[in-house]
């Protein structure tokens, strides 16, 4: 079974190596290339070959990825050769602890985790809650129709994580823009590395600034921290970069395409609409988080150590690529994956990666998604799409997934 | 039904806080102002709230192990 979608998959098809990342397919915004699914299928551990002409290996199911991603055989060390690279790099755009092993990540980690605990992020609801309500009064009194992307999706959580971290919202132009220029793969190494350097020297100033006149937000208790000696001041601009750009960058992709699927979905759509039961707003979340996969780069790794997995090993120094989009359609674990079903257990989905490395921003994401998956669809109960969904600017090019621009009418 | 956590391994990524919220729960740092006196070392990281969970909670509890990135949440079912 063969269904490609370009020439280079047709090539790479033919020397029965298949290339990646690969486009998904037309008029099926929300599936993974339907490569991967036969692949997870015929051949769950096998070869992928990368833009640079490295082949390494590609992990397809659910549990293989959780066994690995868990592993501490497994590095995230993004310096070691063999890691996996999604793009070309000149090693200078360092995205700090996430690209780092034990004990270095952990002792980075751990000075931001008490900013995400789940009860600390809880306590924001009414706060978030008035922002996404302020929010979708101003849509209503503007004009009609919008671009969803702009007057809504983009600001929640780029006013979220500006009110958590200590950085002024009236830059969000700014911000926003060197972040989506950063995680967009065709751009080149130069245009990156000048992005993450524009966001980089932004922080650094920012830090300085608190380091005069401290502030209750998390950078000035990264500048606490630097004035202590326990960071220095580039580890706490290179943080601010990372959390900054998570922040807001796949939550708004998960809010836009979220939309896209609920409209495309009315039934789902209405099941959401009527749910009265936090549970169920909760559970919605998960599902969508499954269903979607706006990070779908796949996850990078490299081998410490010869590792077995599913009858073959793995050798120290090779890279492996984990496609968490085709992991959270694995019907090994979720019944008649391919559906958008807002009322499964969809609690067990690797949207957030697994292992150490897993998002710590997951207690934000969770809250945000439920205060406006719980809000935008009832207080706009016609909200429509302004154009179809085959035309809209999927974003086939970024390390995370979504639409560019959103035209919606009510 | 006796639980470890580990603190060491544990990466506050907060899932077990969401499935069984009577049995674990994790760190909140202090306030800016206090925060040099605090041992600010545990912050975000789990804590144990009953390491014998009754019956009733014992099946959230195998699931917040399941589902903990980290492996740090152990259950010893015989004890």
């Amino acid at each position: 079974m063969t269904i490609t979608s370009n020439p280079a998959e047709d090539r790479a098809a033919d020397s029965g190596i298949l290339s990646f990342p690969m486009d998904r397919a037309a008029g099926c915004p929300f599936d993974p290339p339907p490569r991967l699914q036969a692949q997870q299928q015929e051949k769950p551990l096998s070869r992928v070959r990368l833009w640079d002409g490295s082949t390494p290996w590609f992990v397809t199911r659910h549990a293989d990825q959780r066994a690995l991603l868990g592993d501490p055989r497994v590095s995230a060390d993004a310096t070691r050769p063999g890691y996996p690279r999604s793009a070309p790099s000149n090693g200078r755009n360092n995205i700090s602890f996430i690209l780092m092993d034990d004990p270095e990540h952990a002792r980075l980690r751990r000075m931001v985790t008490g900013s995400f605990a789940v009860k600390r992020v809880q306590a924001m609801r009414p706060a978030v809650q008035k922002i996404v309500d302020d929010l979708i009064d101003g849509m209503l009194a503007g004009p009609n129709p919008v671009d969803l992307v702009q007057a809504f999706a983009l600001p929640v959580p780029s006013l979220v994580i500006c009110e958590l971290l200590g950085v002024p919202y009236d830059d969000h132009d700014f911000f926003q823009r060197n972040s989506s220029a950063l995680v967009k793969q065709s751009l080149s190494v130069e245009e990156r590395t000048a992005a993450h350097g524009a966001l980089l020297t932004y922080l650094d100033d920012l830090m300085g600034e608190k380091l005069a006149h401290p502030t209750d937000d998390l950078l000035s208790s990264l500048v606490t921290r630097v004035k202590d000696g326990e960071l220095s001041r580039n580890e706490a601009a290179q943080m601010g970069v990372l959390l900054l750009l998570a922040g807001h960058e796949t939550t708004a992709n998960m809010i836009a395409l979220g939309t896209v699927a609920l409209l495309e979905h009315p039934d789902q759509l209405a099941r959401l609409r009527d749910a009265d039961d936090p549970k169920a707003i909760a559970a919605a979340v998960e599902e969508l988080l499954r269903y979607l996969n706006v990070t779908h780069s796949g996850r990078r790794r490299v081998a410490l150590e010869d590792i077995e997995v599913a009858g073959e090993v793995i050798r120290a120094g090779e890279g492996i690529v984990f496609p968490n989009e085709i992991a959270n359609r694995d019907p090994e674990v979720f019944t008649a994956p391919d559906q958008l079903d807002l009322g499964r257990d969809a609690r067990r989905h690797v949207a957030f990666g697994f292992g150490v490395h897993q998002c710590l921003g997951q207690p934000l994401a969770r809250l945000e998604l439920q205060v406006v998956y719980s809000t935008l669809y009832r207080r706009v109960p016609t909200l429509r799409l302004a154009t179809e969904a085959e035309k809209l600017p999927y974003k086939h090019d970024g390390a995370v997934y979504g639409v560019y621009e959103l035209p919606v009418a009510w | 039904m006796k639980v470890t956590a580990d603190q060491i391994k544990c990466c506050g990524a907060g899932q077990c806080v969401l499935l069984a919220p009577e049995v674990f729960d994790v760190g909140v740092p202090p306030p800016l102002e206090r925060s040099r006196e605090w041992g600010r070392e545990e912050d975000g990281i789990v804590v144990l709230l009953d390491e014998k969970p009754p019956e009733h909670l014992r099946a959230a509890v195998r699931e917040a192990a399941d589902m903990c990135p980290a492996s740090a949440i152990a259950v010893h079912e015989d004890t």
